[in-house]
């Protein structure tokens, strides 16, 4: 029997889905204000004078649940699910159930004084989001708003993929520019382009209208000429080379890489360079981790410890306020007084790293975590701790740390620029030696010992051992980045040393790929650059008081539909494409093969 | 002189006694097969052995050593290696990782060598990758060319089990334990490997001991079987002598029917 294909009628919608979906955008856009996010952000103007990054905390909001809500997946064996009006429809009324939750919670807020349970919300806010025209006109504008963008989050499934590309870039790409605004001042006055930075960027910051208009149409145009993805043919492309074309490849990253690395703090100003140093300085730490945590799996909660340690270390070295031992040392890298210092930091970290190393170092998966995070603890508290206050300061820490020097420069934090060049030292320093130890056999021990423990050892590798080695690689590196960090600043507490550290280099390597350099470079620029360091401000300072709630969400969002990370290592990359990458390349390899034998 | 000499060797899981005084021997290049309904404590067996678990009594002597109580990288460094019955990769590794880790042991750049490229570290870890694909050569052409470089998730079942066999292969082992090397192959494919285990013996060298249910093989390939039951050696002697004991059928037969038993 033939029978035909019924087509799905407009409204032949999961109603529950979008039901759900919208309601979901009502919550976060009430939450998001309630905390305050809306009014501090909107200080921060992304495209002037339309668009605040109070207001598009708001908006993305509508956007991305109307997605989701219509959102179907393609299942295995089946035709892919048809696009069509439904989708808009979906969108649309996810939107206004959005826009309804929001509106009555306006309305609430407006009727309502909850200063009481909730302190930010106040007349101010109300104000703000009713654009100053009452609670009705207000409510009536946010239901137009949340159903027009609940619909065009629907309208992205029906676009052409190419046209969707395009209409996603351009925001990206505007929303980037508007974010890098304070380094792209910087580097335009520095060369004496204002012109053009004056013309992108509105007085008040933000990117002014024209500006918005280029910078999208230029980004959608530069999408609509390329094939597919960029970032993630590159990354296949990169996980498919093999042997020498790798080395190449790395050998001009790492050229360029230094280039950069050279010519930038020079064109930048002091805040962008204090900005580029954090983000070294964290991935300084975040390199040192992914070679435990993700090379030989082992979770570390107490990373910050060495961290510590490599601070107090200098601090006492070199500070003539040292409260028991003063030998005063410079930190100077063209003398032997210098290398006595790094020496002296690495023998301690190394040293603490085998104590903290051999207690734990049988325990596995859950216990080492909640063991080092312990240690981790400890180590602060003892520094904090009365007992040891003659000889580490206690909550008074030690002061008066010297700069640095090298040759005739001084290296220290009123020089952002001076420190940055120390970081990029160090973190290429870290970076050769995780990826010459990961392709050793080393690494692959790591990685045996990551898999299955018992295996490996059963295998010849002598887990205890490879894991001690781990650990105390991890803590010299973690050491370097105290050690600026105390140039850096100049004085050490306690207080700089909390879990909290730990933490946010953890979710570096996390969020960035566990295992992978690039990834963990990613991370740190995303997280450090972008949301900023636990004290220290990023591109978007505004975000101050809610970075920590971003970098939990940002957390749990990788964690649901992207575990590998930004940029997954080779390894987790090789696990997503598998066998067709793989024999492709083979094949390749073996026609490139016949070719030379015929010749 | 025995190559591994097993006396007294016990071990309890709380109230369970797995292995009841154990006597075993082999000697070089002598396949022995162990056999016995489940339960019987084969795997516990080889588990004392390579040192995942450690006896309560009982001495292991390997080359006039006894190794009971050694870390288990000890004794692959001593020259015993072994596989598993329920095979365990290193799955995210590739096909020639997996073989190239098992080198560890007779390998001996450290950190030094990693950081700086030296000489010796550039000449071994060829050594290793050579060694490596040599071994999986071994198995013919299906761990080799393009499989090199993929995750051993990737392989079916019975590939896995080969590369099991190649990864103890590269501990560069005097004595192979095999713990039920064909498992859940196809006749075909059980054929081929009883054919390799004496390959392994005849052209590697190995002396080989290995667990199997599977009869036909059992009969192919041992010089001499012996049968455990409830933890307590009860037979012993060649696969006619074994398979014709009274004791052996009865254990066999008390209990829910074995395959090929
Ligand atoms: N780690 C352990 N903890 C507790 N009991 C164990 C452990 N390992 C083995 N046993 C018990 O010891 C006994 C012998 O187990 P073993 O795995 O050695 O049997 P086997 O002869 O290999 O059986 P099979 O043919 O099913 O593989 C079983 O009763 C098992 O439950
Ligand atoms: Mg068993």
């Amino acid at each position: 029997m033939n029978q035909m294909p019924t087509r799905r009628s407009a409204t032949d919608l999961d109603w529950d889905r979008v039901r759900r979906w919208g309601i979901y955008a009502g919550l976060t856009m009430a939450f998001l204000s309630s905390i305050g996010m809306v009014e501090s952000l909107d200080k921060r103007l992304i495209v002037d004078p339309i668009l605040s990054l109070g207001f598009l905390a708001l908006l993305w909001v509508p956007v991305a649940f109307g997605y989701a809500a219509t959102y179907e997946e393609a299942k295995e064996g089946m035709a892919a699910p048809e696009k069509g009006e439904r989708d808009l429809i979906g969108g649309l009324a996810a939107g206004l159930i959005g826009g309804l939750f929001f509106v009555a919670f306006i309305a609430i807020a407006d009727a309502v004084d909850l200063r009481g349970v909730f302190p930010r919300i106040g007349p101010a806010l109300i104000d703000l989001l009713t654009f100053g025209r009452g609670t009705a006109v207000g409510g009536l504008l946010w239901l137009m708003i949340s159903g027009l963008l609940g619909m065009f989050g629907g309208l992205l499934h029906v676009l052409p993929v190419r046209v969707r590309r395009a209409v996603t870039n351009a925001l990206t790409a505007v929303f980037l520019v508007a974010l890098v605004e304070i380094a792209v001042v910087d580097i335009f006055e520095s060369l004496r382009l204002t012109v053009i930075s004056d013309w992108i960027y509105a007085k008040n910051g933000g990117v002014t209208i024209a500006g918005a208009i280029v910078v999208g149409a230029l980004a959608a145009l530069s999408s609509v000429r390329s094939e597919g993805d960029a970032v993630v043919r590159f990354r296949t492309r990169y996980a498919t080379m093999e042997g020498d074309e790798r080395k190449r490849f790395n050998l001009i990253a790492g050229a360029v890489g230094l280039v950069l690395a050279v010519v930038l703090p020079m064109v930048l100003g002091g805040l962008t360079n204090e900005l580029l140093a954090n983000v070294g300085l964290f991935l300084l730490m975040a390199l040192g981790l992914n070679l435990v945590v993700g090379y030989a799996g082992l979770l570390d909660l107490g990373y910050v410890a060495f961290f510590a340690v490599g601070a107090y270390t200098t601090a006492i070295l070199t500070s003539p306020l040292s409260p028991k031992w003063t030998p005063m040392l410079t930190l100077d890298f063209f003398s032997i007084e210098g290398w006595v210092v790094m020496v002296v930091v690495v023998a301690v970290a190394a040293l603490s790293g085998l104590v903290v190393g051999t207690p734990v170092i049988r325990l596995r998966g859950d216990y080492l975590a909640i063991v080092t995070l312990g240690f981790g603890e400890i180590v602060r508290i003892l520094f904090l701790s009365d007992w040891l206050a003659p000889a580490f300061g206690g909550a008074q820490g030690i002061r008066n740390i010297p700069a640095a020097v090298a040759g005739p420069a001084e290296i220290n934090g009123t020089k952002p620029q001076t420190i940055f060049y120390l970081v990029v030292i160090f973190v290429g320093i870290a970076v050769y030696v995780a990826w010459r130890l990961y392709h050793s056999r080393i690494g692959r021990a790591w990685a045996a010992l990551r898999e299955d423990e018992d295996v490996a050892e059963a295998m010849g590798v002598e887990t205890t051992k490879m894991k001690l080695l781990a650990f105390i690689t991890g803590a010299i590196l973690a050491s370097f980045g105290g050690m600026i960090f105390a140039v850096k600043v100049g004085s050490v507490f306690p207080s700089s040393f909390k879990l909290i550290v730990s933490i946010i280099v953890l979710v570096i390597v996390i969020v960035g790929g566990m295992g992978s350099i690039p990834g963990v470079v990613v991370g740190s620029l995303v997280l450090i650059g972008i949301l900023g360091g636990p004290t220290q401000p990023g591109l978007l300072a505004e975000f101050g008081e809610f970075k920590l709630l971003i970098y939990g969400a940002l957390l749990v969002f990788m964690m649901l539909r992207r575990p590998e990370g930004l940029w997954p290592s080779v390894q987790r990359q090789r696990e997503l494409h598998q066998e067709e990458i793989l024999q492709d390349a083979w094949l390749k390899a073996e026609a490139a093969a016949d070719s030379a034998g015929e010749r | 002189m025995h190559l591994l000499e097993i006396t007294g060797l016990t071990k309890s899981f709380g109230g369970l006694q797995a292995l009841g005084g154990v006597d075993f021997h082999i000697d070089e290049l002598e396949i022995v097969s162990v056999i016995g309904p489940n339960g019987a404590g084969k795997t516990t067996f080889f588990n004392t052995i390579s040192g995942l678990v450690v006896p309560d009594e009982g001495r292991i002597v390997f080359e006039d050593e006894d190794i009971a109580g050694l870390e288990p990288s000890e004794i692959t460094k001593r020259g015993i290696a072994r596989t598993f019955q329920n095979v365990r990769l290193f799955p995210d590794m590739t096909i020639l990782e997996n073989v190239m880790v098992a080198q560890h042991c007779r390998t001996e750049t450290g950190v030094w060598g990693a950081l700086f490229n030296t000489p010796t570290f550039r000449n071994e870890e060829r050594a290793i990758e050579e060694r490596a694909k040599d071994i999986l050569g071994f198995f013919g052409t299906r761990l080799t060319g393009y499989r090199f470089r993929q995750p051993a998730y990737v392989l079916s079942y019975a590939n896995r089990r080969r590369l099991e066999i190649a990864r103890a292969m590269g501990t560069m082992p005097r004595l192979l334990l095999l713990d039920e090397p064909t498992a859940g192959m196809n006749p075909k494919e059980t054929a081929e490997l009883t054919g390799l285990i004496r390959k392994l013996r005849d052209e590697k060298g190995f002396t080989i001991v290995v667990i199997e249910h599977e009869m036909r093989v059992v009969r192919d390939v041992s010089d001499r079987v012996v049968v455990l039951d409830h933890g307590v050696k009860i037979a012993e002697g060649s696969y006619d002598e074994v398979s014709s004991n009274p004791d052996v059928i009865e254990a066999y037969l008390g209990r829910p029917a074995e395959e090929g038993a």
